[in-house]
């Protein structure tokens, strides 16, 4: 027998703060085994991030493994020590976390924390270990690989940064690898490299891995095989290919409807007829301190239609949003809401003007009071607006919940007892008491499962038909915008790239920038990921990284067809094409990318 | 991070500057002024009108003020009501009974609260902590008198180990200034232990969440090596701020320590030109307890932003 690690029968209990133990992973058993990748893919709360931990005989603060057997190397590491577990982590088997921003300590040096774990189990002296993972570096592609050690986690890109995670769990050279979710936190461009040196190294080493993630398309890339979880039992297990082409569960059948088809193979809404225009963003510069991160930004949202705005984390478009609301005040240029001129700042519009534009934030967590009911929470913006009181505030507050597809008598309930997606419609009808002209989505449906963001999207569609209500929609993922929105802006370090009617935005001819974007999404096709990773585009992307305020092109330092001497120095020209598409791009119209 | 240095040096000395104003208006306040107290009960209004125009207190305020803080910046604190003598002579040798109570004390409390922090970190929730906690909420909850006079009875008076009164004189060798020493430094250690402890574990149990920490860890580490290695270096902000307090309280809040044990500090001279309205010396010794104060905060921020590496090394 084969296997790297075998558990059995593992059961894992959790307890709230204060709460009895309460049963999470019930019964689970697994096994992978050398050179084998096992994804294990669920929605969140089905437990796999627990499952994964488990097989380093670890479990969070608030739980424990009751019951069942892990055994790594041939050993049952449930009947070791405390002392002798510690000194298998780290060693035979290492872990890589989420976010590398958040797992990498701030106050010590990358190299240190990278050959920590090898070092203090006695793998090697520093010096080897130092020579070792440069060696690493250099096969995970960084820049730098001989300094990049000497730098604090603050001073490289989060990429860069996930890859060195990579190399930090591979520094012991462990027999099994747990990723968990490695490339969520990543953009799609920079998920590519990071997937891509994943798979390479499990390959070259021969690592057992255990891949979790719920991200589908991903799977297809990097397992040989899937186990299906939820509420912490194994729904289906199954070769890759089996899973994803002839699911035999139900439940496995529901998440593969709701992986939503590539950006250029959704059915476009048609962009609706000339509509009055609700929010006019006209040539905006606007930034925090002494940096500009938005430059010169002309947008349009009509009336009862949805503009989508894409683009990296960091090129602007919470700013957008922000700006827009008079959050964060603009430094130059002008918005407009409803035909009038807003001023700049929040507090110095006028009620009506606050009325109209309403926001929508990610974390529906944090946007919600947890020490106030629903009630007070929808009905606070009733009374300020409506000036509604008593039982018309009461069953305003009703129509409200009724509105986002929630019963009435959630009105008496607190943040804390509704779930992710339950928590982002009381935001939406919260922005809806207001009764707005526009709500602006920062990124509502990034925080949530595929399944309840789907919901989500249905609503807010339901919602404009309904209400008449104008969306301006942020996010990074491209498909949902396929499918949502009626017109596009592509941002990119701050300006606009490519911006026009969704249909035209998502085929050809593209900004070189887009078409990176949009052939950076994955694909549920098995070696999608070895094809893209090797075109000149994403080369090309991965070599530089996203500079704000460039004074020429921002996207020369990164474009496979950057014409130097031109695009580096010069704001590129935008370029009015058929079918309202604009490009801001040194190419001739003719020369754009096609495919 | 220059930059930042240098402004948060410039807030320091804009703060002392304000002390400086409000120490100054704050004498101005009292009732009578400094002719009414040199002449005390005997005075005439003639004898008081001479004496204010020979020490030029008919001028305004705002002139005396500039008189006062440019002396002060020369290092001229004035000429004592009382003795007639340099306030800042008076002071010098009171500074330094002060200084060395206060740190002996620091060396004494600050290494031992940071140890017994992280120690009761490590074992959060266990024996060691919950002991800790209620040994140190105690002593927070029992006033430093009674730490003092309780100290007191029982080593000096009764066991007779050490001396009852902190008064040392040149000649005493080490182990004499030891028995004179021991129990004011105790008294004023265990009244700043508790505060610099609760701290250090607070800062460090917070980072224990951190994704950082799991993933340390997860590397198979052990918790002594998580705490100190991983946790401290990022808890330093919070811990050196109170740190910085508690030193400032040792400098400007040892009256009771003093007055207790007989030691000729700063504070006793304080208190000694109050009861005399010695205004020059009242306003010296203000101006020296702010001064400390705003030194040690500054410091200790300076420190923090110098252990940040975020600031140290920007991208």
């Amino acid at each position: 027998m084969n296997d790297i690690i075998t558990i059995k029968n593992l059961k894992i209990e959790g307890r709230p703060p204060g709460g009895e133990y309460v049963s999470i992973v019930k019964d689970l058993s697994l096994n992978v085994r050398k050179g084998e990748v096992l994804a294990l893919i669920g929605e969140s709360g089905s437990g796999k991030s627990t499952i994964s931990l488990a097989a380093m005989g670890f479990a969070r603060p608030g739980c424990r493994i009751a019951g069942g057997e892990v055994w790594l190397n041939g050993r049952n590491i449930m009947a070791l020590s405390p002392r002798e577990r510690h000194a298998l982590r780290g060693d035979e088997v290492s872990y890589v976390a989420q976010s590398a921003a958040a797992s990498f300590n701030p106050a010590l040096r990358i190299g240190k924390q990278v050959i920590e774990a090898p070092l203090w189990h006695g793998v090697g002296d520093a010096a080897a270990l130092t020579a070792t993972t440069v060696e690493l570096y250099r096969k995970l592609d960084l820049p730098n690989p001989e300094t990049v050690g000497q730098k604090f986690p603050h001073q490289v890109s989060g990429g860069q940064l996930q890859r060195l995670m990579a190399a930090m769990a591979m520094s012991c050279g462990p027999d099994l690898l747990i990723l968990d979710e490695p490339t969520t936190a990543l953009d799609v461009t920079t998920q590519i490299e990071v997937l891509k040196a994943f798979k390479d190294i499990i390959r070259d080493q021969g690592t057992a891995a255990i891949y979790v993630t719920h991200d589908l398309a991903v799977v297809a890339q990097v397992a040989d095989r899937i186990l299906v979880l939820k509420n912490g039992e194994m729904v289906e297990e199954g070769s890759t290919d089996q899973i994803l082409h002839n699911p035999q569960h139900e439940y496995t059948r529901t998440l593969m409807a709701a992986v939503r088809p590539a950006p250029h193979l959704v059915d476009h809404v048609r962009a609706s007829a000339a509509q009055a225009t609700v929010v006019s963003v006209r040539n905006v510069t606007a930034g925090y301190g002494a940096l500009t991160i938005l430059s010169d930004v002309s947008v349009d949202v009509r009336a009862a239609s949805v503009v989508g705005v894409i683009g990296e984390s960091g090129c602007g478009k919470s700013t957008l949003a922000r700006v827009v609301a008079g959050l964060t005040p603009l430094r130059a240029g002008k918005i407009m809401l409803d035909g009038q001129v807003a001023a700049p700042n929040l507090n110095d519009r006028p009620r009506a003007a606050l009325k109209d534009c309403q926001i929508v934030f990610q974390m529906a967590d944090t946007a919600l009071n947890p020490r106030q009911r629903i009630n007070d929470i929808l009905g606070r913006p009733l009374e300020f607006y409506q000036g509604l009181k008593g039982s018309a505030r009461a069953d305003r507050v009703g129509d409200l919940l009724e509105l986002v597809d929630l019963p009435r008598n959630f009105a008496s309930r607190y943040p804390g007892e509704l779930s992710g997606g339950q928590k982002q419609r009381i935001n939406l009808a919260r922005a809806l008491a207001a009764d707005p002209k526009v709500i602006l989505c920062d990124e509502v449906t990034s925080a949530l499962d595929t399944v309840v963001a789907a919901g989500v999207i249905e609503l807010l569609k339901s919602l404009k038909d309904k209400l008449g209500v104008a969306y301006m929609f942020i996010s990074h993922d491209l498909s949902t915008v396929a499918s949502f929105a009626d017109e596009v802006v592509v941002l990119y370090a701050g300006r606009v790239v490519e911006q026009g009617p969704s249909k035209a935005v998502f085929s050809p001819p593209f900004h070189p920038y887009t078409k990176l974007l949009l052939s950076s999404v994955p694909e549920m096709r098995q070696g999608w990921l070895e094809g893209v990773a090797d075109t000149s585009e994403a080369k090309a992307a991965s070599a530089g990284s996203v500079v704000i305020g460039a004074k020429g092109c921002p996207f020369s330092n990164r474009c496979a067809l950057a014409i130097v001497g031109t695009c580096e120095k010069t704001a590129p020209p935008i370029r009015e094409l058929p079918g309202r598409l604009q490009i801001a791009c040194h190419l001739p119209a003719a020369q754009l990318p096609l495919t | 991070m220059l930059r930042i240095i240098s402004t948060r040096l410039a807030q320091g000395l804009l703060t002392l500057l304000l002390a400086s104003i409000i120490i100054f208006s704050a004498t101005e306040i009292l009732p009578g002024d400094v002719a009414e107290a040199i002449l005390g009960q005997s005075r005439t209004e003639e004898a008081l009108a001479a004496l204010r125009e020979e020490m030029g207190l008919n001028r305004p305020a705002i002139v005396r003020y500039f008189d006062w803080l440019g002396g002060m910046v020369q290092g001229d604190l004035g000429t004592s009501l009382a003795t007639k003598r340099p306030v800042a002579d008076m002071i010098e040798n009171r500074m330094w009974n002060t200084l060395r109570l206060a740190l002996l004390a620091a060396a004494i409390s600050v290494p031992l609260s940071v140890a017994l922090g992280l120690w009761s970190a490590m074992r959060a929730g266990g024996r060691v902590d919950k002991t800790l906690a209620m040994t140190t909420l105690a002593l927070i909850a029992v006033p430093e008198f009674f730490i003092g006079l309780i100290l007191m009875k029982v080593f000096a008076v009764e066991l007779r180990w050490f001396s009852a009164t902190a008064n040392t004189r040149p000649y005493f060798d080490f182990s004499e200034n030891f028995r004179a020493l021991a129990l004011p430094v105790a008294t004023l250690s265990f009244a700043v232990l508790a505060h610099m402890m609760r701290m250090t574990r607070s800062s460090v149990i917070n980072i224990f969440t951190s994704p950082y920490m799991e993933m340390a860890a997860l590397k198979g580490l052990p918790k002594r090596r998580l705490v100190v290695r991983h946790a401290l270096p990022n808890a330093l902000s919070p811990i050196l701020t109170v740190i910085a307090l508690n030193l400032s309280y040792m400098v400007s809040g040892v009256i009771i320590v003093e007055t207790i044990f007989g030691v000729p500090g700063l504070t006793r001279l304080l208190v000694d030109g109050v009861t005399l309205r010695d205004i020059p010396l009242i306003q010296a010794c203000a101006m020296i307890f702010g001064a400390v104060y705003i030194l040690l905060n500054l410091l200790a921020d300076i420190l923090s932003i110098m252990a940040n590496p975020r600031l140290r090394y920007p991208k």
